[in-house]
């Protein structure tokens, strides 16, 4: 068995990270793909704060984590309530749509 | 036990934000009075700020997790101060759009709430929770005409690309916390040393979702299609209010954690001052809509503000704050001109409207040549002042090219502002626009005019404020 040091964690969430943001620059279908890369993002960020809190014993990483979860969850659900918003408006959410505003 | 005094303005405008919700939803068509309520918080907030903080140079709180200085204090009375006159005259406006709701003027306090412990933050948890507070506030905000089509998609837009700013930003926390082993600020500038590969990493991340934030130039795309889109009051709250912040922010990273680190990340803010001014100056020439047009040229000021980051001292920082303050009382008053053009209850925005403009309204014509004029940097205006200082310590620090391409883009600036000026005075004259403004509309044009003509009478009042702080 090999030991599952620091940079596993900080590898893993290196990747989780590039997936998040690839998911929302390459995605040509639907808004709620891009709501999710978000979330992706603000995840790779709390495997990498618990890591760090782990392996620094020190528990602020921690707390950094909990606060990151309840704003994401603010977020998330701020980031819906446009999506009805513009659904409503628009009659879609393809992501190719979305170009009425264009200089 | 803390001294609560100097968190009296956070405690105070929270708890009436709390207040005003409640009495809100219980109280049936009460948006008049939260409206009125809204106001009067702001000032008595601005006068507890100015009471309790203004005198204090510096005292760090919680752990050390809150700042209180000079400059804190000076920030969160300009903002207070924004605040409540974009408030103001956002209320004719509002009405005829109907969109004269109790939402508003909450949304706007806890914004501003947002920006206040932002801009006292000394802590990356106490930064990244009052930037988000901020933030939300702002996506709502953007979306607030909710059943026009353009204002929803600005709100959508808005919305995804500041949480991406927000996650990369947190990404570059998570890697400082990592390897300085401390959220704090002062903790942190003491254990960076310069040969951490990761340490640099952390702090490009922070700097593009900084960079974001204030939208320069390569991540400014979200700003002209949201500020054409959002509703003109809400745009005029953008340009101003968060700058303020996120430009205390800006400080505060690059010169108290970072300051060591001093040559890594000199050269990224010249690329991005650079690239903004340019950017700016070019972009605005072929815009018709003046609100996207005005996202152009704030997108250019901030490239000018970031010239005074650049350098390294105190002076640059200080012409940055003089430039910001500038920036703000010209763009109050490019707004409130740009609110006065109203035809039956119809808001005109594009650049065609204000052809012969000076023909049926000679004094409103003669306060935008003024705005424009200074806008544009011509002496002896206050727009000429701001960029003056920021020159000056740019060249005291001999980076010569920075301010070169500064100069050169303020002459490709001068163009599209010239244009504006021509339409007014030379083109053919179109239907006359209501003359009955609201007096707050007549009030904020009046003054900051008259403050941007009568500048340079007494630049030492603002020097002085300025002068007394003392980041390094």
């Amino acid at each position: 068995m090999i030991d599952i040091g620091l940079g596993h964690y900080l590898t893993l969430s290196a990747i989780i990270f590039t997936i998040g943001i690839i998911g929302i620059f390459l995605n040509r279908k639907n808004i709620i793909v891009i709501l999710m890369s978000i979330e992706l993002i603000l995840l790779a960020v709390n495997i990498n704060l618990v890591s760090f809190s782990i392996f620094l014993d020190d528990l602020t990483g921690q707390v950094f984590t909990l606060f990151i979860l309840t704003v994401a969850a603010a977020e998330a659900a701020i980031g819906l309530a446009i999506i009805v918003v513009y659904y409503r408006n628009a009659g879609t959410i393809r992501v190719e749509e979305i170009n009425k505003l264009k200089g | 036990m803390e001294n609560l005094n100097l968190v009296l303005p956070e405690i105070f405008i929270s708890l009436s934000i709390m207040f005003l919700l409640v009495l809100g939803v219980f109280k049936k068509n009460s948006s008049k009075l939260i409206f009125n309520l809204s106001l009067f918080v702001i000032l008595i907030t601005t006068i507890i700020t100015i009471n309790e903080t203004f005198s204090v140079s510096r005292i760090t709180m919680f752990n050390e997790s809150i700042i209180i200085d000079h400059m804190s204090s000076l920030m969160k009375i300009i903002t207070l101060i924004s605040a409540f006159l974009v408030l103001v005259i956002s209320l004719s406006y509002l009405k005829v759009l109907k969109l004269f709701n109790i939402e508003y003027p909450i949304l706007i306090l806890s914004s501003v709430l947002g920006m206040m412990i932002m801009i006292s933050s000394n802590d990356l948890i106490v930064f990244y929770m009052g930037l988000e507070l901020q933030s939300l506030g702002l996506y709502v905000l953007a979306t607030f005409n909710r059943d026009q089509l353009k204002s929803s998609e600005a709100g959508l837009k808005y919305f995804v690309l500041s949480a991406l700013s927000s996650g990369l930003l947190l990404y570059g926390c998570s890697l400082i916390y990592g390897f300085s082993g401390s959220t704090n600020f002062d903790v942190i500038s003491n254990q960076l040393s310069s040969n951490e590969y990761a340490l640099t990493f952390g702090i490009v991340f922070i700097l593009v979702g900084l960079a974001f934030k204030i939208s320069a130039v390569p991540f400014h795309m979200w700003a002209p299609d949201v500020y054409e889109g959002s509703p003109t009051t809400v745009t005029l709250f953008f340009t101003m209010v968060p700058k303020i912040a996120a430009l205390t922010v800006f400080i505060r990273f690059l010169y108290i954690p970072f300051i060591n680190l001093l040559d890594q990340w000199q050269m990224i803010i010249v690329f991005l001052s650079i690239a903004s001014m340019l950017f700016g100056a070019i972009a605005a020439i072929g815009q018709t809509n003046i609100k996207r047009l005005i996202a152009y040229s704030s997108i250019g000021h901030i490239g000018y503000t970031l010239a005074g980051l650049a350098t390294g001292s105190n002076e640059g920082i200080q012409s940055s704050i003089i430039y910001i303050s500038i920036y703000i009382v010209m763009n109050l008053a490019l707004f409130s001109c740009l609110l006065m053009l109203k035809r039956k209850d119809q808001y005109y925005e594009d650049i065609d409207d204000l052809s012969g403009l000076s023909k049926n309204h000679p004094l409103l014509s003669l306060c935008l040549l003024v705005i424009l004029f200074s806008l544009a940097g011509i002496p002896p205006l206050a727009g000429f002042f701001a960029k003056f200082y920021i020159f000056k310590s740019v060249l005291e620090q001999s980076m010569y090219f920075l301010a070169i391409v500064g100069l050169l883009s303020t002459v490709i600036a001068a163009f599209y502002y010239l244009r504006i000026i021509k339409v007014i005075y030379f083109d053919k004259e179109k239907e006359k626009y209501d003359s009955d403004q609201s007096l707050w509309l007549k009030f904020s044009l009046t003054t900051s005019t008259i403050l941007i003509l009568i500048y340079f009478i007494f630049p030492s009042q603002l020097i002085e404020v300025v002068s007394r702080i003392n980041i390094i």
